[in-house]
């Protein structure tokens, strides 16, 4: 709870809600007659509406980017640290822009909304979306906003996708794409831990095949085993020795299965606070949503084929010890942009604390990121 | 702000329009100079984030990475030219990232300090200490520089492993030149400009 809210916050916002009548074509070859997204925006739009920036929510995030709901609120939002005045992504510059996506649980239509057809929850029904689709309806918004091309589109991890696929698909329409913490597409590795995730909540008896809402319950182990697990992948292992160690919570083994390691409570403290803030259904829809992020596969598997289509300039930035989407991966989009031309800074952070950095004030990310927003909004005329 | 001397001389050996690497590119100014003055499209390499932060605030496009990490993310020829300057005495292996330069550049340029230079041979010949010079201005147990070599050295190796040399310039640290450097440039010259590639 903000006593007072902090000079560099954005401060107190409010949502908006924008519903679209015009059908919406799925990459699955479904069709949403109409829906509505969730958004929210800080800073002005300049008259001549060049200062938009576009930001992209991750796989848990939401439209509530930066500032407070109220002086209620315990936690501002998810990105409060990179936007704000002064901050990289500077409010006093830019008009900032985000919105809640498709198949999301804050607002925006999704699988814990009603389906106007059935009068039910969407649930199982609702359709799985990919980014593209996601970057197809944030372009609507840009239109209902009289915003004909974004300054910048950023975004970290399944954001920095987001990022990616709008300077494939929208050349026209971005000026710079900011990729955080991302990759051209998952491993292997990264599919088989959403996999779990995923039969994690498939398996709890209270998942009702996604029909949960009608019968009152929500998969709350299933869910909760999901973030767990999640949460493993957003950390290093340097940055949970650091914060846990092998510290005992009654300092003396217990020989039994209750909470023992400070480890071990942190993850379920984690997992039950994300249940109650968090959709099943969404979860599920995010991490399809991640799996099937392949914008190469468009261009006969090459990644550079599929950014000589660009026409956006490039930051590209990672962090040592994410180990989800590693280093090595944001080379590989480096590698493809430098082979299809195009104007690319790639930012190698020295970072501890694995992929969630892309979310913490790093000094050195923070420099960087600031530095490559400066020169956008000088572009923009909006020193 | 006027250019650095030597950077002024790379410049004129560089075609308009070109696309260049920079391996080691600093703060970006020769980039910048550039691709302002030659519509050069480029790309530096550079591991300090200091130096990345001041590229990316000139505009200039950085790849934050570790020379002596390689090349290895760059294709053959992708690039007309690979710029090295002052950067070869400070890697781990010269000999092997020269190769690099010139699998992925079609031509290299290549600066670096004079060893042979008469102050160097001076203090080392005549003192018996580690040669601490205007080009060279660390203590041996603080230098970068940690491969040394002559003009003389750096020919031999060209000569060995079938590097031609299409232009060279020898210049002192204020980045003059003379006749005599010319016609003794091991001797008298304190930095050396090569532009090469592959035999």
């Amino acid at each position: 709870m903000p006593e007072k809210i902090p000079a560099d916050s954005v401060g107190l916002v409010e949502p908006k809600k924008l519903h679209f009548d015009e059908p919406l074509p799925l990459d699955c070859g479904r069709t949403l007659d109409e829906y509505d997204l969730v958004y929210e925006t800080y800073g002005e739009l300049n008259a001549a509406r060049t200062n938009a920036v576009l930001v992209c929510h991750a796989l848990s995030g939401d439209h509530h980017a930066a500032g407070y709901h109220s002086m209620a609120d315990r936690k501002p939002g998810w990105w409060e640290n990179c936007i704000g005045p002064g901050k990289p992504i500077d409010t006093r510059r830019f008009h900032v822009v985000c919105c809640n996506n498709l198949g999301g649980c804050k607002g925006s239509t999704g699988p814990n909304t009603i389906n106007p057809r059935t009068g039910r929850h969407y649930g199982p029904d609702f359709p799985i979306v990919t980014v593209r689709d996601w970057v197809r309806s944030q372009a609507r918004l840009a239109d209902r906003l009289g915003i004909e091309r974004w300054a910048a589109v950023v975004g970290g991890s399944l954001g920095g996708m987001q990022a990616m696929q709008w300077a494939i698909d929208f050349p026209e329409r971005l000026a710079h794409a900011v990729v955080i913490a991302a990759a051209p597409r998952l491993s292997a590795q990264n599919i088989a831990f959403n996999e779990v995730a995923r039969q994690a909540i498939l398996s709890d008896p209270d998942f009702h095949e996604g029909r949960y809402y009608d019968h009152g319950v929500v998969p709350r182990r299933g869910l909760m085993l999901a973030r767990m697990l999640g949460h493993i992948t957003y950390l290093s292992d340097d940055a949970m020795r650091a914060k846990f160690g092998r510290e005992l919570r009654e300092g003396k083994l217990n020989f039994n299965f209750d909470v023992e390691f400070q480890v071990e409570s942190y993850l379920r403290y984690q997992g039950r606070a994300f249940v109650e803030r968090f959709d099943a259904n969404t979860y599920l829809l995010m991490t399809k949503a991640l799996d099937y992020f392949d914008p190469a596969a468009d261009y006969g598997g090459s990644l550079a084929e599929a950014f000589r289509r660009a026409r956006a300039r490039f930051l590209v930035v990672s962090f040592t010890s994410d180990w989800r989407f590693s280093p090595a991966r944001s080379r590989e989009i480096v590698k493809a942009l430098l082979d299809a031309d195009r104007d690319v800074t790639y930012a190698e952070i020295e970072a501890h604390q694995g992929h969630d950095a892309f979310l913490m004030p790093i000094p050195r990310y923070v420099a960087a990121f600031g530095a490559y927003m400066e020169r956008v909004a000088r572009e923009v005329g909006a020193p | 702000m006027s250019l650095r001397p030597d950077l002024e001389i790379i410049s004129g050996w560089i075609r308009r329009g070109a696309r260049v690497l920079d391996l080691g590119c600093g703060d970006g100014t020769l980039l910048r100079h550039l691709h302002e003055t030659r519509a050069v499209t480029g790309y530096g390499i550079e591991i300090d984030p200091d130096n990345v932060e001041a590229c990316i605030r000139a505009g200039v496009n950085v790849i934050q990475t570790d020379l002596d990490a390689g090349l290895s993310d760059f294709d053959d020829d992708s690039f007309d030219y690979v710029v090295m300057t002052q950067t070869l005495q400070a890697v781990r292996h010269p000999a092997r990232l020269i190769d690099e330069m010139l699998r992925v550049g079609r031509e290299g340029i290549v600066t670096f300090p004079n060893f042979g230079h008469w102050r160097c041979r001076v203090q080392l010949g005549l003192q018996g200490r580690m040669p601490v010079v205007r080009t060279l201005p660390y203590q041996w147990y603080d230098t970068p520089n940690i491969h040394l070599c002559t003009i003389r050295d750096f020919e031999a190796l060209c000569e060995r492993r079938g590097i031609e040399v299409l232009q060279r310039a020898v210049v002192d640290h204020a980045h003059r030149s003379s006749l005599a450097m010319r016609l003794l440039p091991n001797l008298l010259a304190e930095i050396a400009l090569y532009r090469i590639r592959r035999a």
